[in-house]
């Protein structure tokens, strides 16, 4: 009974600990979030990949460019979504296990493996992690691939993935506009139009739109503007 | 009989058993009117910008504990490497013995590989060790530094994340000194311009933050040369009494004096000589 009287005594002064400070704002005691619309669509010859770049601390944006688009390998690439410290870590760790990979395999990596890589720490430390990952990338095997690992560790490979507090928004956009065989150019229109609506919606994303384009031949980076986004309408 | 092995094993990391204990205490202290101190913060403005030839840190001098200023001229930018220099917010003990350990294991580094270290390479071990503390090292870094491919500028959380950027500002300042770099910042910027425009935006977190205040300190680092300037501008001058407080001698009228001698014995004497080397 005197424990339980203890401990409930003990979680009420942890939370008066935490007091609110007029001297330090709200966002200098929130963790870095990037809030995010990540992307990746699949298509004959390899794989389009889009985020927006906005990274936030609550109300603040600590980075407004922020490349979300991280390389793992040559030919491949993994969108962030969630805490910016725990995917930036998961990244860094994952490219390290993959580049020795591939160092004893003396060949480029499979998608797969990578997004193996990242499903079994996502997985592992479930519990302690906040990250939304989509893996991407072009392998001799399989072509263009897109693999999903959303927050818990799941992995499940797509034609077409979306992520994020963004993603909340298009999933009726991605859904109708969809067509498997789209080609590059279709591709690239239907990320840059789904990203936009979402960066429009979404608080926490916005700034331009970054892409990736992966091919057999190797990656092209893009960035569309915020002034030169499609427009939807002029309301 | 029973010795201590050395070989015992060693738990990692922060020990969180007496934080019960503590917490219980804290509230019945305050019972008796006794507070714990706070843990000094430095509230902070701090910013950097890469220009034409480097990078330009600056921050404010002010550091809090609580509401009251504990240092009212505390130097906030830490020696990282000779071309490597680190601006800490937040925690002031956890910014000053971070940076102090990084620098350490970086010179470390640089003797093993006989090369300069690198910015990345600082901006890595940074990352890496917070992120292992979760968050619980309060330390928001500015780094910044010149080495063989160029100039180069990150922000730094305590949580582990980093970015990469032209201009950067942290603390609790950061909005004020934000917004007079999104003004005026334009790449590529003369020495002059940039230590002007890093001046400003230290001086509007001053003038515009209650946790940041008293001087700017900039520190300029360029291929091959470091200028650390401290205090660039004494933003704040510590008022002049207009008036003398002093009573002259025969303002109080003396009424009646007795002098006492206290008997004092001696009963022990022994000198110590001090090491001066």
């Amino acid at each position: 009974m005197a424990a339980t009287a203890a401990a409930l005594q003990f979680s009420a002064q942890v939370s008066s600990l935490n007091n609110y400070n007029d001297l330090y704002p709200d966002w200098t005691q929130r963790e870095v979030s990037t809030g995010t619309t990540i992307m990746a669509v699949e298509f004959d010859g390899g794989v389009v990949m889009g985020a927006d770049s906005r990274t936030t601390t609550g109300a603040y944006i600590a980075n407004r460019v922020t490349d979300k688009l991280t390389p793992i390998h040559d030919r491949i690439f993994c969108c962030r979504s969630g805490s910016a410290a725990d995917t930036q870590a998961i990244a860094d760790a994952v490219t390290y296990q993959l580049g020795f990979h591939s160092i004893e395999l003396d060949e480029a990596p499979l998608v797969q493996t990578a997004a193996s890589l990242f499903r079994d720490m996502c997985y592992r430390y479930r519990e302690e992690l906040m990250a939304g990952i989509i893996v991407a990338g072009w392998d001799q095997r399989r072509g263009g691939q897109v693999y999903t690992v959303p927050v818990g560790g799941m992995l499940t490979r797509q034609p077409v993935s979306v992520g994020g507090s963004g993603s909340s928004y298009i999933y009726g956009y991605v859904d109708s506009n969809y067509r498997p065989g789209m080609n590059k150019e279709e591709c690239l229109k239907f990320t840059a139009g789904a990203l936009t609506l979402a960066m429009e919606r979404d608080g926490s994303s916005g700034g331009v739109v970054r892409m990736a384009i992966i091919t057999e031949k190797g990656v092209e980076r893009r960035v569309i503007l915020g002034n030169q986004l499609p427009q939807f309408s002029t309301v | 009989m029973a010795t201590v092995s050395v070989c015992q094993y060693q738990p990692r990391g922060f020990s969180f058993e007496n934080c019960k204990r503590n917490a219980l205490l804290e509230a019945d202290s305050t019972k008796f009117g006794f507070n714990a101190p706070a843990a000094r913060k430095t509230g902070t403005t701090i910013c950097g910008i890469v220009f034409k030839d480097g990078v330009v840190l600056g921050a404010d001098t002010r550091a809090t504990e609580g509401m009251v200023v504990a240092d009212k001229n505390c130097s906030k930018i830490h020696y990282i490497s000779p071309n490597i220099y680190c601006c800490g917010a937040g925690t002031a003990a956890d910014t000053e013995m971070t940076t102090q350990i990084i620098s350490s294991n970086l010179e470390l580094h640089s003797l093993t590989t006989s090369r300069l270290p690198r910015v990345a390479t600082a901006n890595r071990m940074l990352k890496q060790m917070l992120f292992r503390y979760q968050g619980y090292i309060g330390a928001a870094l500015v780094l910044g530094g010149v080495d063989c491919t160029g100039p180069h500028l990150y922000s730094i959380y305590p949580h582990g994340s980093t970015d990469k950027l032209p201009y950067v500002t942290m603390g609790s300042g950061s909005l004020a000194a934000m917004a007079v770099f999104e003004d005026r910042f334009k790449p590529d910027m003369e020495e002059e311009e940039a230590k002007s425009l890093v001046r400003d935006a230290i001086a509007a977190g001053i003038f515009n933050d209650l946790g940041s205040g008293s001087n700017i300190d900039l520190c300029v680092i360029t291929k091959g040369k470091v200028d650390y300037l401290r205090p660039h501008d004494v933003a704040n001058n510590k008022g002049v009494r207009t008036g003398s407080y002093r009573y002259k001698r025969g303002t109080t009228g003396v009424l009646t004096k007795t002098v006492t001698p206290l008997n004092l014995e001696v009963v022990e004497e022994s000198i110590q000589t001090m090491d001066t080397s």
